[in-house]
């Protein structure tokens, strides 16, 4: 049984638990998703599962990944991950099988995998939180990183002194998240917090190790 | 509407407590005690009304023993039970902040005269009628809870 499956963020909200208290989710619209390809030790050198999500109109698809999905007898997907498996496992897995939310029904904790909003190129007070000079009383220093370093001796800079630089739209893990609710229905899942990615963003969910 | 709206609205609630700033009302907050329920008044002056959809809040500030006192109930929550109108204020801000500076005859409010549906309304309100009018009659049977406690609690 694997427990990981794609899906796409929608956006956070709140809503009310059984104390009356307010929880933070965000919701995630995630599967169905059909198995694609499933590796073989044999054939590729190792066992994993290659999971589809989110249809693609065929005209953006183009041929190749067309030819790929029809192998398995399945029209073009947006969002396609490997999720690996114990050797010996891939023999349980066909192209006919499809993943669910219901694969989280009795899951209380998952990790979320997205790709982070991009910053763009940002200065070192965003990127690694260093503190701000002096706005007024002549500071000249306001926004800026300040020494990187020592004069004559070593006459260089260490290597990993924290610059500015592009910061975000990174793959980043959120774990030990909270799984509020599985809509079967609707394929949903309702995880308490936030996670990361944009709206409309493409996210891994799995259950986490503990 | 995205599912996201669709989500809130199932979560909200159909019929919202009709209130306005500067209103005196009295809110019926359900309170758990190990596994007993019962509901609490608070009482006091609305003071704000605040976010939209299922992240609507609203403030009621009341004075106890000399000391202001402030509450915000999401208007969402299924433990605000109610929201009864008890006297109407007459009020020319959205926000009744300065409400805070105040205190004693000068932190009174204009009375605003409820209209007859507000009056049959808050009325309704405290009967616990309006849950009938919402539901099926044949469907449920156990409506008529809350009267009585309300009343006790008033005397």
């Amino acid at each position: 049984m694997s427990h990981t499956i794609l899906g796409k963020k929608m956006r956070m909200t709140q809503l009310f638990n059984e104390d009356g208290r307010v929880v933070p989710v965000t919701i995630v619209q995630a599967g169905p998703c059909p198995v694609v390809q499933v590796k073989t030790p044999e054939k590729d050198g190792y066992t994993a599962i290659q999971l589809g999500f989110d249809d693609q109109r065929e005209k953006v698809a183009g041929k190749p990944r067309i030819g790929h999905f029809a192998k398995a007898k399945q029209t073009p997907k947006r969002f396609l991950r490997e999720v690996r498996l114990q050797e010996g496992e891939g023999s349980n897995w066909s192209t006919e099988d499809v993943l669910t939310v219901e694969i989280f029904d009795e899951v209380k904790l998952v990790d979320v995998v997205g790709q982070t909003k991009g910053k763009g190129f940002a200065g070192t007070v965003k990127r690694h939180g260093f503190s701000l000079g002096p706005k007024t009383h002549g500071g000249m220093c306001y926004r800026r990183p300040g020494s990187i370093g020592q004069s004559a001796s070593p006459s260089r800079v260490f290597k990993g002194v924290r610059m500015s630089g592009h910061m975000g739209d990174v793959q980043r893990t959120t774990k030990h998240l909270q799984l509020v609710k599985v809509d079967k229905e609707r394929n949903l899942l309702y995880i308490r917090g936030g996670i990361p990615g944009p709206a409309g963003g493409y996210v891994i969910i799995k259950k986490s190790k503990k | 509407m995205d599912i996201v709206d669709k989500i809130e609205k199932e979560n909200s609630k159909k019929r919202l407590p009709e209130f306005k700033i500067g209103d005196t009302v009295d809110v019926h907050v359900r309170i758990k005690e190990g596994d007993k329920e019962r509901i609490q008044l608070f009482s006091g002056v609305v003071i704000r009304r605040i976010g939209g959809g299922i992240r609507e809040t609203f403030t009621v500030r009341r004075i106890v023993q000399g000391e202001g006192v402030e509450r915000i109930f999401p208007i969402h929550s299924p433990f605000v039970e109610k929201v009864v109108v008890r006297r109407g204020g007459k009020v020319r801000r959205a926000k009744l902040y300065y409400l805070r500076e105040l205190s004693g005859k000068k932190a009174r409010l204009r009375e605003r005269l409820l209209t007859k549906d507000e009056r049959e309304l808050a009325r309704k309100t405290v009967a616990g009628e309006l849950e009938k009018e919402d539901v099926e009659p044949e469907d449920n049977p156990g409506t008529e809870e809350a009267t009585e406690p309300v009343e006790v609690a008033n005397a």
